[in-house]
């Protein structure tokens, strides 16, 4: 871990050097996947910057309305922001537009299936409140087989679901569309 | 994190057009605290563990809903509130939810159509409000309308199953009708702070709901070939929306509020 600096050196101050400090900070419960490429965050911005302590303000979005990472995720981006010798730190947290799964970047989803989680398909797959729905067709991360089965709706979060591949038998989690 | 204190501003005079603006996201907290709670009773109780995680994660989401609501209404109180301190030290009768979501949860079944019953009419009560012009209360209501479909479809699901099924789940499905069935109606009765708001552009159409909500309730019932109970000619006067409830609030924030009240202020 970096020691606190006590200043910011001029030529470190950009939003997109704050930005490239975010794509740093990982979803807590899905190691691979930073908060940039799950959408969670939405602007960053740098104002004052002729005062000692420039205005840093990052403005974030929840991915469920109870995703209780969004706690560790607010304290870690302060955390990264202290370390890189920011102090001025407002973290907003915005409700509309909501969080959907078409903010997740290609990058994202590509890490996802590398770690063995299934990406979420394209949203057209959403929950209506049509009964009994099909189940969208998820290809297994491992073996690619589209020959899938769900479990359960729920797997070890809210925002995924429990899969099984019935051709090479190992179950994986699938992230769901939202 | 809970405040250790609570400064209270004695001297801020209310008038009754900002206690409504207060009251309506307290209401709408209340009723998905209430529920929220109730669902996570059964938290590794469930009959199977799929639908144990299930409605864990539904109420995982309703507190996350309440979570917003409070802290809308913590700010607007500007008193020193914040979401803990109007969801662990409120009394009963300052509780604004309805009384349908501090009924028991009983048997599944009984918890289903509870379940059932609500989330169809915060479906559509949600569906209105996303568009209401106090955004906090429609940004608040878009994220949760994605997450209600799905409560609405899960138990409207599973009413199909239990009342479509063996003879005891067809029986046990009647009863908890029955039962709930005189609560519905407080649903769709405005409060006086939901007249009050509409002034400030929060209106919701509450006959339309109804009828939304009867026609989707009706329609589901009838493939799971379950009638509809006969409704009540005793009108209940009290409403919990305006703080008069059953004694099963009592019991839920006994439980609820137990450790806050014990040690004021304590932390993680």
């Amino acid at each position: 871990m970096n020691a606190v600096n006590n200043h910011i050196s001029p030529k470190d101050l950009s939003e997109t050097g704050i930005w490239n400090l975010m794509k740093d900070i990982y979803d807590p419960e899905i190691p691979v996947i930073s908060i940039v490429d799950l959408g969670i965050v939405r602007s960053v911005e740098l104002r004052e910057l002729n005062k000692a302590e420039p205005k840093v303000t990052v403005t974030i979005t929840p991915t469920y309305s109870g995703c209780p990472a969004m706690d560790v995720i607010t304290m870690n981006i302060r955390m990264k922001l202290l370390e890189h010798g920011y102090k001025n730190i407002h973290i907003k947290t915005i409700l509309s537009p909501a969080w959907t799964t078409d903010w997740m970047s290609r990058e994202g989803k590509e890490k996802l299936a590398a770690f063995g989680i299934a990406p979420p398909n394209p949203s057209q797959s959403v929950c209506t409140l049509d009964l009994f729905q099909e189940q969208e067709v998820v290809q297994c991360p491992r073996c690619k087989s589209y020959h899938t089965k769900m479990v359960s709706r729920f797997g070890s979060t809210a925002c995924k679901a429990l899969y099984q591949c019935i051709d090479c038998n190992e179950p994986f989690d699938y992230f769901k569309c939202h | 994190m809970f405040q250790k204190t609570v400064k209270m501003k004695t001297n801020q005079r209310f008038d009754s057009s900002t206690n409504h603006l207060i009251a309506y996201p307290l209401h709408l907290a209340d009723n998905a605290l209430i529920l929220g709670h109730r669902d996570s009773e059964w938290t590794g109780h469930g009959p199977i563990l799929e639908q144990d995680i299930a409605l864990s994660n539904i109420a995982l989401d309703l507190i996350g809903q309440a979570r917003n609501f409070y802290q809308y209404a913590a700010k607007l109180k500007a008193d020193g509130s914040t979401e803990d301190t109007l969801a662990y030290l409120r009394d009963v009768n300052e509780f604004k939810n309805c009384l349908l979501v501090e009924q028991p949860n009983g048997d599944w079944g009984q918890t289903v159509t509870r379940q059932f019953l609500f989330s169809t009419y915060q479906y559509f009560l949600y569906q209105q409000l996303q568009h209401c012009s106090d955004k906090t209360i429609a940004s608040i209501a878009e994220k949760g309308l994605k997450e209600v479909t799905y409560h609405t479809r899960w138990s409207s699901e599973w009413i199909i199953r239990l009342g479509d099924g063996t003879d005891e789940s067809h029986t046990r499905m009647k009863n908890a009708l029955n039962h709930l069935w005189e609560f519905t109606d407080e649903l769709f009765i405005q409060s006086s702070y939901e007249t009050g708001v509409a002034k400030h552009g929060i209106r919701v159409d509450h006959a339309l709901i109804k009828e939304q909500w009867y026609e989707k309730v009706r329609s589901v019932l009838s493939e799971a070939t379950l009638s509809i109970p006969e409704s009540s000619q005793q009108k209940r006067e009290n409403l919990g929306k305006e703080g008069h409830h059953t004694e099963h609030l009592y019991e839920i924030l006994s439980e609820m509020q137990s450790l806050q009240r014990a040690l004021p202020g304590c932390e993680w």
